[in-house]
């Protein structure tokens, strides 16, 4: 059937940021292509891109402005699930209600007392805009995304130790790699089209591959080796591979010596850390560990790609130190086909934290207090800022439970999906005096909202994404927002727009405010403000954006729209964007070794809670499950399951198909059980799309210390064999015969 | 190739044209250089080139038979001629072919060549047809092997070119050949992984997103009312 008109756009689900074309029929997506010749995905597509974007013409997208008929009071907060508990308002009365009640409440608790969740989902503009508004309107840095549910812990070693916390090489040079290591990623299912670049580099191009992932991922199928240590000893086995590096003398004695520092105090750390002592606590073969370390720091060049395994743990920081650390040793970084490269997760949750969308750091990562930096973006945004980092993601749910943080405003984000320990999670929200959200659909975080603002898709609006390779991509509008729906950098100029004004007709009310130093100044320069606050289309934010941001001023929608995208950072617009990092220095100047000690503060099993818990993505589904499931990928895979060792559902007698309850310290689900082998004995999985059995009710709170990051891949739970079934739909029909549910390993 | 081979270029005539390419083109890529078109079907430039259609045939001067343009690398000194007689005869006759045993409606590159070769669409008519219930097996996409030329794209991408999952293979012989599942099972049951890689690559309406197949059928029922 032909299309009326074909539209070049970015997929909105993962970090690879593959290029579609959408074919737009009777302003419905009738087919996506990819086109063949565009990094970096050239024509590839996972299932996800080419037939799960039909969420977007969902009956149940958000179609008004909606206000909560009771009001809520705070420590009483409860869910509406129901259209009736809402009323459909006109964006004025939304709108004016949001500022209303966020200006109250800066007012009489100041600005800290507002946080925000920026969304990874979202465009650059967005978000840039999002943290322009609560830092530069509302006067806070309580501004954070799930950036630090994912890859806080990465971000964190990276930034110690080299300065930098993107992926340093390209997708494009993937398929050219001599060597690799893949660890804590299951990269064909979340990272479908890097999975198939990967597989061309061991079957093609005859590349050495390393796993190293307790779970028998489908990447184990093309590894020379594949090293399953036991969930949370990843540390132990990297360190016993910088052992045997230093004692075999395959280390880089010039790159050392040239590019880093560190490496007499690192180098006295790793005694006794042999592959026997590894052997040990990973109950990998120390053999096996001699044989890694040798094929990685043999290879002329080699790369480490990694994801939530390393990250999500309470040494998730520590985890990736040791990555860095064995890159650093064989100087297999800074070059085509090595490099440091953790695989984003959400489609923009690089550009999220490009633009600004963490408690911290300006775009691209200028830090809020340095005060010419700061002073910088006073004068740019004609305010005044605040030196005081703000609260994390994870410090938010615990400031609401403190009464510190009052109000929150989340913009596409469904934290009572995301977040760990969901029943303290959802504790923590009922106690929140006002909660405004913004989102495409209702999810299970905003039905908690006193406003729900309705916003526009990936396919609805003009603007960029950054993927996982810091490529800033474009995403163009191809059908017509539902209803009223907005785009989300709209709604926050709309918000900004109203807010000063607001702030220069009460400023005198609130004299003694805490915020009335700011407000003097809003008030001073709220023409300039105003005026500044419109934003005919996207590309002007972005042109805004560039001017205060060094490393992005030389990308113009321009250049993308010519050259299809272009790598950050980019200074010069006569620079050819930078697809590989560091071949030079490191931007902290010299890389710096960590000695890392081995330990855990993870909840490990006991006699109460016999099994450790692993959760994850399954490659049919998407994190919270929003999209997804109002997607033609739910009829695939409709359903939870909890995937355990066939010896453990021996000892059990349990079998697939079986109903379970699975419990730990903090909540229970039931589910149904699948056996397999893909899990290792002792450790059960469970992906964390599923509301009616979601895993993070389950899993632990336990941060790590210096990147606030959640232990999402180690907790311990307690399995049993569940009573009776739940009412469910489809729960009568036989596991196996639901999509394509089956034993992933099975021959 | 080591950088040695790529630099050295080979010196050919194509269509009376002197083309100066790297030893390992092929023909085809020899003469998209000088902007000579030379008509495909099964050949993509994104996969491995298997020459099952035949289409590409050129005449090579000195050759015995035509030679399939995609697969066929230059040599030095070599005389192709791209657009004879007898190569256009070859053309007519597998469009003529193809079209007497394969639903080509929604072929648009197909009826393209079809028109530009004077193909006889009703030449061969009254053979044995290509005749497959359509396959609706996964939320996804269908599978229609009345419309399949058999150009093998969809198998590659599914193996060893792009997915690595060999979800597909062929089944049945002769005229009853046909792209196939292991042992014949739905598509859920297989390896298959639903990226729809195949589907990207059909040049027919084979492989197709069951929205496309969906709203094709309502509206040819809305039709018939």
């Amino acid at each position: 059937m032909q299309a009326d008109q074909v539209i070049g756009s970015t997929c909105p689900y993962c970090g690879v940021g593959c290029q579609v074309s959408l074919n737009i029929k009777d302003e419905h997506i009738l087919r996506v292509e990819a086109p063949f010749d565009a990094a970096p995905n050239y024509g590839r597509l996972c299932v996800k891109g080419r037939f799960g974007l039909d969420y977007v013409h969902h009956q149940s997208r958000l179609k008004a402005p909606l206000i909560r008929h009771t009001p809520q009071p705070p420590g009483q907060r409860s869910p509406a699930r129901y259209p009736d508990d809402w009323h459909e308002a006109t964006w004025d009365e939304a709108l004016d209600l949001v500022v209303r009640r966020l200006l109250e409440l800066r007012w009489q608790h100041g600005p800290d007392s507002i946080t925000a969740n920026a969304c990874a989902k979202a465009t650059n503009e967005d978000n840039y805009l999002l943290q322009k508004y609560v830092r530069g309107v509302l006067g806070t840095n309580n501004v954070d995304h799930c950036t630090r549910l994912c890859h806080a812990g990465s971000v964190a070693a990276l930034q110690l130790a080299i300065g930098s916390s993107a992926m340093s090489n390209a997708i494009a040079e993937m398929k050219n790699l001599e060597c690799f290591i893949v660890t804590g990623s299951n990269t064909t299912e979340n990272h479908p089209v890097i999975g198939t670049f990967l597989k061309e580099a061991v079957h093609q191009n005859g590349a050495q591959l390393i796993v190293v992932d307790p779970r028998q991922i489908e990447m184990t199928r093309f590894a020379h080796l594949w090293l399953r240590q036991r969930p949370g000893t990843d540390t132990a086995l990297f360190n016993a591979m910088a052992n045997v590096i230093l004692k075999e003398n395959l280390y880089d004695e010039e790159f050392i010596a040239a590019r880093t520092e560190g490496f007499e105090e690192y180098a006295q750390s790793l005694q006794g850390k042999t592959p026997e002592w590894a052997a040990e606590i990973t109950g990998v073969p120390a053999e096996d560990i001699r044989a890694a370390a040798r094929i990685y720091a043999r290879a002329k060049a080699a790369a480490i790609y990694w994801g939530m395994g390393i990250s999500q743990s309470t040494h998730g920081t520590d985890n990736a130190l040791t990555l860095v650390n064995l890159a650093l040793l064989c100087g297999h970084v800074g070059r085509p086909g090595t490099g440091l490269n953790p695989l984003r997760g959400q489609n923009n949750v690089q550009g999220c934290s490009d633009a600004g969308g963490m408690p911290n750091v300006y775009t691209a990562y200028q830090p809020v207090t340095d005060p010419q930096v700061r002073l910088k973006f006073e004068k740019a945004w004609h305010t005044c800022l605040s030196h005081q980092p703000g609260l994390t993601t994870t410090e938010m749910v615990d400031g609401i439970l403190t009464g510190r943080v009052k109000g929150w405003y989340v913009m596409g984000e469904n934290p009572l999906m995301s977040e760990p320990d969901l029943n303290h999670a959802r504790q923590a929200i009922q106690h929140l005096e006002f909660f405004v959200a913004q989102d495409i659909f209702f999810n299970e975080t905003n039905v908690y909202a006193d406003v729900i603002l309705p916003a526009a898709s990936f396919a609805e609006k003009d603007g960029t994404f950054t993927n996982s390779d810091r490529r800033v991509q474009r995403i163009r509008k191809a059908i017509p927002a539902p209803g009223q729906a907005r785009a989300d950098w709209e709604i926050v100029s709309e918000l900004a727009r109203r807010s000063i004004t607001r702030i220069c007709q009460a400023a005198d009310e609130h004299t003694d405010s805490p915020s009335a130093d700011m407000d003097r100044v809003i008030c001073h320069s709220s023409e300039q403000m105003l005026a500044e606050w419109i934003y005919a289309h996207p590309s002007e934010i972005w042109e805004e954006m560039r001017s205060v941001t060094p490393d992005f001023y030389g990308i113009t929608y321009q250049r993308i729209d010519q050259e299809g995208g272009v790598h950050w950072p980019c200074p010069t617009l006569d620079h050819p964007g930078s697809p590989y990092l560091f071949a030079k220095s490191f931007p902290r100047g010299r890389g710096k070794f960590w000695p890392v000690a081995y330990g855990t503060d993870s909840e490990l099993p006991d006699d109460e809670y016999p099994f450790t818990l692993s959760t994850g993505r399954l490659l049919y589904h998407w994190h919270g499950g929003t999209l997804s499931r109002a997607s033609a990928l739910t009829d695939i895979w409709p359903e939870c399951t909890v995937e355990m060792h066939p010896q453990d559902a021996g000892h059990l007698s349990l079998q697939t198909g079986d109903w379970v309850d699975v419990s730990s310290r903090r909540g229970a689900i039931t589910a149904r059980l699948l056996v397999t082998g893909r899990s290792p004995q002792g450790t059960v999985f469970i992906p964390f799309h599923f509301v009616e059995a979601a895993a993070n009710v389950l899993t632990d709170l336990r941060l790590d210390e210096r990147a606030k990051i959640p232990d999402y891949k180690v907790c311990a739970v307690r399995i049993a064999k569940a009573t009776a079934a739940p009412i469910r739909p489809g729960a009568e029909t036989p596991l196996t015969q639901r999509g394509t549910i089956k034993d992933p390993t099975a021959p | 190739m080591s950088s040695q081979e790529e630099t050295f270029l080979l010196s050919l005539t194509i269509n009376g044209q002197t083309v100066q390419v790297p030893a390992g083109t092929t023909i085809l890529d020899a003469a998209q250089t000088v902007g000579i078109q030379i008509p495909t079907i099964c050949y993509h430039p994104s996969l491995t080139a298997n020459a099952v259609c035949r289409l590409c045939a050129v005449e090579v001067i000195g050759a015995r038979t035509l030679q399939p343009a995609c697969v066929v690398t230059v040599e030095s000194g070599m005389v192709v001629n791209t657009e004879t007689a007898r190569v256009n005869e070859a053309r007519r006759v597998i469009l003529e072919l193809l079209a007497s045993t394969v639903d080509l409606r929604q072929a648009p590159e197909i009826q393209a060549y079809i028109e530009q070769y004077g193909a006889r669409v009703g030449r061969f008519v009254g053979g044995v047809a290509r005749d497959f219930n359509v396959f609706d097996d996964n939320p996804f996409y269908i599978r229609d092997y009345s419309q399949c030329v058999m150009c093998w794209r969809c198998i590659q991408v599914c193996a060893e070119d792009v997915q690595h999952t060999f979800a597909l293979t062929w089944g049945g012989r002769g005229i009853q050949s046909y792209v196939a599942t292991a042992f014949g099972e739905d598509m859920p049951d297989t390896t298959c992984v639903f990226c729809g890689n195949c589907v990207g690559v059909c040049p027919t309406g084979a492989l197709k997103g069951k929205v496309e197949f969906d709203l094709e059928r309502n509206t040819a029922d809305s039709r018939r009312e």
